[in-house]
């Protein structure tokens, strides 16, 4: 009998529903993994276990009423720490927010808590989401399951390494340049970055508006499919939210790929690209074309220039949304009132802000002030345009594009953090997605001296249930995403 | 030519920018920074190679413009919540330090 925190919330949905388990035992058995667990690895800042089992008894008494439940009832999920939750602190990994305790719920927290979901706590992270490694994290790192020394990829790891090392079995991240695929394919997890307007980013604590979405994470496919469902959808409160009608993203998970055409950008497998992940994506083709699907190798010739181009639209944005932090409404203030407001406000963002966090918004703010700003940012945007273009032109050919999520294999804690550029090039293949706005996901696709490889399979705008059906395909017909790490 | 021309940033610049963007850094982070944002910002400039004559500029990946609402207003937080983060505070006000 598998323990309860180790079983999917497709399962568990059921089980509980059934009243073969109860929503306390469910999240009480969570809350014990985190226990013996949590202090290797690091994936929490903050535990609402209180609250969590409280609520797990309320949805156990609604089950014992008939009361009409929610499709993620009893299921625990743990939510990034750039997601506002109301009464529950919401640090963005920053010291600038350490004690922001928000006064209201991000749309999507509102979605988990209609359909009963148990929010169980809140998930580290690269400060203010800049970073690939979640070393950024005022709280410390998180460590990599797989691995203790390894790092769990950026910026979501805390909601990775929690999925992967089974103390929740659902969680939320954010993906502004690959935040959500990065610790994915890290940690061996399934996640998914929605197209840029299908998940509302009221709540979301913006870094670059343009760029961003909240995306699910989860151990297999259908978990994952059935978390998109729950948090898509039109919300008014965020003007680029689209209106569009609800989906049950489950009802495209089909063992099949027959007829479907597969793009492989050569630009995803050339130089940069570690020889053990070329060969897991090529062998993951191998097998979508066994299983009936055809595939073709196309070119994105302007992918050369897409980690330049997303590096500056990023940074000129966050100096823009960053720029709110003045230690007047919410945040850290050290001084007093004593001296002029520009002092005080330069000190406050000098030692609320981390150093990587200063970085961008000073680089963002060259790149936007007057004589640099045709040169760089409208520039980058630019390029942007004759990025969507090419992909647009090589997904009218192909149902979907496949390549590595990550070039490389998860490096160790410590060994990129002092040289910034080595770092940003590790997102090479994740920012095209975020540049054009189009859905990707990452699944695992193999492993290599004990550290997981990520397939990354990118889609047309709004056609997310293309890509979970090749991903659920592509689960049914290996083991990877069944492999756990020994902690 | 011009794509070839390395990009220096030099140590007043950083500060200048710094101070525009309202951050204070220390004298040992203002040259880290110094050499960090020249081989940075050199990076940067590979765009440069892209051919984008003619070619308009991608703010936003959507065709949506301008989302309008009834000009209503709407259920406001109670101020004591909003007042809850406030490091600083005064009569029901936000204290800020003295501008003028």
């Amino acid at each position: 009998m598998p323990k309860p925190y180790e079983i999917s919330a497709e399962e568990a949905a059921v089980k509980i529903r059934t009243q073969e388990l109860t929503a306390e035992e469910y999240v009480a058995s969570v809350f014990n993994r985190i226990t013996q667990i949590e202090k290797r690895i690091n994936a929490f800042i903050t535990l609402t276990k209180q609250t969590a089992l409280q609520t797990a008894r309320q949805i156990d008494e609604k089950i014992r009423k008939g009361e009409k439940l929610g499709c993620l009832a009893g299921i625990p999920i743990a939510v990034k720490d750039n997601i506002c939750t109301r009464g529950v602190r919401t640090t963005c990994s920053s010291r600038m927010l350490k004690d922001f305790v928000p006064p209201y719920d991000a749309t999507v927290i509102e979605k988990l808590i209609n359909q009963d979901a148990v929010i169980i706590g809140k998930t580290n992270m690269d400060e203010f989401a800049m970073g690939t490694t979640t070393e950024t994290s005022y709280f410390g790192a998180t460590h990599n399951p797989w691995n203790l020394k390894k790092v769990p990829g950026g910026s979501s790891g805390g909601s990775a390494a929690a999925v992967t090392a089974e103390e929740t079995p659902l969680a939320l991240g954010s993906d502004t340049g690959g935040s959500v695929r990065c610790p994915a394919s890290y940690c061996s997890t399934v996640g998914l970055k929605p197209t840029y307007g299908l998940v509302s980013r009221y709540g979301l604590i913006s870094y670059a508006n343009s760029l961003e979405q909240i995306g699910p994470l989860a151990r297999n496919v259908y978990d994952c499919a059935l978390l998109l469902s729950v948090i898509s959808g039109h919300d008014a409160r965020d003007s680029t939210s689209v209106n569009m009608p609800p989906s049950d993203y489950t009802a495209f998970l089909k063992n099949d790929v027959k007829g479907l055409k597969i793009g492989v950008p050569q630009e995803f497998l050339g130089e940069g690209v570690e020889d053990a992940v070329r060969k897991a994506v090529w062998d993951a083709v191998n097998l979508l074309e066994t299983l009936g699907a055809e595939y073709e190798e196309v070119t994105v010739p302007t992918m050369r220039h897409a980690l330049p181009a997303y590096y500056i639209v990023a940074m000129s944005e966050a100096s823009s949304n960053l720029a709110r932090y003045d230690g007047l409404r919410y945040g850290f203030r050290v001084k007093k009132d004593d001296g002029d407001w520009s002092t005080i406000y330069a000190e406050d963002r000098r030692a609320g802000f981390g150093t990587e966090v200063r970085r961008r918004i000073i680089l963002g703010t060259y790149a936007l002030s007057a004589g640099y700003y045709d040169e760089y940012y409208l520039k980058a945007l630019r390029v942007r345009t004759l990025i969507r273009r090419d992909f647009e032109k090589a997904l009218k050919k192909c149902d979907v594009l496949v390549g590595p999520t990550m070039p490389i294999l998860p490096f160790n804690l410590g060994e990129k953090i002092d040289d910034p550029l080595a770092l940003y090039m590790c997102d090479v293949l994740t920012v095209p997605a975020n540049l054009t706005g189009y859905p990707a996901a990452s699944i695992p696709c193999g492993f290599k001296n004990g550290l997981p490889i990520g397939l990354q399979i990118i889609g047309k705008p709004f056609d997310e249930g293309t890509i979970l059906r090749v991903a659920y395909t592509f689960e049914r017909n290996t083991d990877f995403h069944k492999r756990r790490p020994i902690l | 030519m011009k794509q070839n021309r390395k990009t220096h940033i030099c140590r007043e610049e950083v500060e200048h920018v710094a101070w525009l963007a309202h951050i204070k850094l220390t004298e040992e982070e203002k040259n880290l920074f110094t050499e960090q944002f020249s081989r940075i910002l050199d990076y940067f400039k590979k765009i440069d190679e892209a051919d984008t004559d003619g070619v308009p500029p991608t703010y936003h990946v959507l065709d949506l413009v301008n989302i309008f609402r009834e000009d209503k207003s709407g259920k406001s937080l109670p101020k004591k919540e909003v007042l809850k983060n406030a490091p600083r505070q005064e009569d029901g006000f936000f204290k800020s330090p003295r501008i003028v």
